[in-house]
């Protein structure tokens, strides 16, 4: 299995009295086809792993290579387009827009790496149909309910094949029943041979996963080998 | 692994209108100040080339080509006439002038008894006041005047001083002279004269006096009722030669003294109409100005306010992958679109506003198509100005704090 992100040593600080160490020395290793949880309490740097995973925060030291590329020394607009590229978000709070249909809301995934509107179109009725709501397409997302959302989401951050399917508190707003529903579907992603890092405190979503990373005060502090 | 895509701009321009499109009411309110600027300064423009070439409309070929000398009559009546008769042909002369005519009118202006023949009608007042003018042959040409019953005298009358009369429509009315086939005599200071034609009405506009007045040969009226010299001397000019007329009448009729005499002559309708459009033009257009910024203002405002409410899909299209010039361009082309709206809406009401003033006043509307189509242009021109500071804003949000802005 191919190496997807490889962290050494990667720690980042925010300026305050006296200074945040949001992430210390964090090392991480993640192949392609993982499903990794990180559970951590609030405060213990889950957010910003998220945000230097997903490059939308740059690290103060240590070296991320996300698929054999290092990403700390590129400029802000080759980051964007790696991030644009291989990398797709799922929100807690989804992010979908209420004024636009679940299918164009979809179709957005793959609108700034340059894919022709029929393709994205190709791909966003694709993604509906794998995660379950191709029936939703032309709904509004204020019409749907909470897990629905959420799968649009994930339909959302597949569109543009992302080599990785960044996971923030993915279930935090649905209930149980939603929450299995949305699990099931990351166990099918799994399946697929997609790579999902969730981040999450809920033990339930974090038992699903094939690998679980403890996270403490900016550190690991659980084995970091499979199960 | 640095490939940058390119995001095709109808891709961004869709983004923007469906942007616009989900806030119908707030689109149309940002658009009401763009509205109100462009139709203020389409209007204006409008109102302003209406009136200046309805104003132009009034100098027709006619008017402008009208020349009128007014002659000082000296106080003795023994003194030289300042024009004499002889002198006109000087001014005949000159290049331009298709028709001179003196009038001298009865002396000290003041209107003479005017009778017709003795009728013992007691519901007719019998005798007339009159303005009685003593002219020459080429008065029908110059005073603009169609004879409509009978005949003008002409040079034979001249000569002999024959005792004959020509009416002004008004003055044949009152006199109750309505044919002339039976020579009817008139009694000027109860002098009889013959009545040879009657004039038709609508002779020169800046004359009206005349069409009440008797005209007698002029050397007929020197004799009989002592009028005056020349008075006033009646031009038509070819079309634009009227300037030059009245620059060169008073040394024609009168070298010795040539500031004696006073001209009158048509304003030159450009200069006119331009002093007009910009009297009507100057305060609106400030107006419209004004307007416009304010509606920049109100554009940038509502698009600031827009920026702030969609941080967090400013965030989600940033984790997408949208660059700070994706950002940027997209709320750009918001406010151009939304200034555009503005403009597209404000010209044609402006121009409903031009037609319904030109239906009102009774005037040809008059527009400048130029205007209403630079109209939308203006309007994408303030939005894209107005949208300067709101998109940098946009593209300068960080977005990981974009993504936990408000959703």
């Amino acid at each position: 299995m191919s190496e997807v992100i490889r962290l050494t040593g990667i720690g980042r600080s925010f300026p305050a009295d006296p200074p945040v160490h949001a992430l210390a020395g964090v090392d991480l290793s993640i192949e392609q086809g993982d499903y990794v949880a990180v559970v951590g309490p609030s405060g213990s740097g889950k957010s910003t792993l998220l945000n230097v995973l997903g490059l939308l925060d740059r690290p103060d030291t240590g070296s991320y290579v996300l698929e054999g590329t290092e990403t700390t020394r590129l400029d802000d607009r080759t980051r964007t387009a790696l991030r644009g590229a291989r990398i797709g978000f799922v929100f807690q709070s989804f992010h979908l827009m209420d004024y636009r249909t679940v299918a164009e809301n979809v179709m957005l995934g793959g609108l700034y790496t340059g894919l022709s509107r029929a393709e994205r179109r190709a791909r966003s009725a694709a993604a509906l149909d794998r995660v379950g709501v191709a029936h939703r397409g032309g709904f509004r997302p204020t019409r749907l309910s909470g897990g629905e959302r959420q799968r649009v989401a994930i339909a959302r951050a597949l569109v543009g094949e992302p080599a990785l399917l960044l996971c923030d508190e993915p279930t935090g707003n649905l209930d149980s029943v939603t929450t299995a529903a949305v699990l099931d579907l990351f166990d099918e992603l799994r399946a697929n041979g997609t790579t999902l890092l969730v981040i999450t405190h809920d033990d339930t979503v974090a038992a699903r996963a094939g690998r679980r990373i403890h996270l403490q005060d900016g550190r690991l502090t659980a084995p970091v080998g499979p199960r | 692994m640095s490939r940058r895509p390119a995001v095709p701009l109808r891709e961004i321009l869709g983004e923007a209108l469906s942007g616009i499109g989900s806030r119908p009411a707030r689109t149309a309110l940002t658009v009401l100040g763009t509205v109100l600027g462009i139709g203020t300064l389409v209007t204006t423009l409008g109102v302003a080339g209406t009136a200046g070439n309805q104003i132009a409309g009034r100098f027709d070929a006619a008017t402008a080509t009208e020349v009128t000398v007014t002659v000082p009559v000296p106080d003795s009546p023994d003194s030289a006439a300042p024009v004499p008769w002889s002198s006109l042909g000087n001014l005949a002369r000159l290049n331009g002038v298709t028709a001179v005519t003196g009038c001298a009118r009865s002396r000290a202006g003041a209107d003479l008894p005017v009778r017709a023949t003795p009728l013992h009608d007691p519901g007719r007042v019998a005798t007339r006041h009159l303005p009685v003018v003593g002219t020459d042959t080429a008065f029908p040409a110059a005073a603009r005047a169609a004879v409509s019953t009978g005949r003008f005298f002409d040079r034979g009358h001249l000569a002999r001083r024959d005792r004959v009369a020509v009416l002004g429509p008004q003055a044949a009315e009152q006199l109750g002279v309505v044919r002339v086939d039976n020579q009817p005599a008139i009694f000027v200071a109860d002098r009889a004269f013959t009545v040879i034609g009657i004039l038709a009405t609508g002779g020169r506009s800046d004359h009206t006096l005349l069409d009440s007045a008797v005209f007698l040969p002029w050397t007929t009226a020197e004799t009989t009722v002592r009028a005056g010299p020349i008075d006033t001397v009646l031009v038509t000019t070819a079309l634009g030669a009227a300037p030059l007329i009245a620059a060169q009448a008073p040394p024609a009729l009168n070298p010795n003294d040539p500031a004696a005499l006073q001209v009158t002559a048509p304003p030159e309708p450009d200069t006119l109409r331009t002093g007009v459009a910009q009297d009507v033009s100057g305060m609106l257009l400030v107006l419209g100005l004004v307007s416009l910024v304010v509606g920049a203002l109100g554009i940038a405002n509502v698009t600031l306010v827009t920026v702030l409410e969609r941080t967090a899909e400013i965030g989600l299209r940033r984790a997408l992958g949208a660059g700070r010039r994706h950002i940027a361009a997209q709320f750009l082309i918001e406010s151009m679109i939304v200034g555009a709206l503005g403009g597209i809406v404000g010209a044609a009401g402006g121009i409903l506003g031009v037609v319904a003033i030109s239906v009102a006043r009774d005037w040809t509307p008059v527009l400048d198509g130029r205007a209403a189509a630079a109209a939308p242009l203006a309007g994408a021109l303030v939005g894209l100005l107005a949208g300067l500071y709101p998109a940098g804003r946009a593209a300068a949000m960080q977005p990981v704090d974009a993504l936990r802005g408000p959703s």
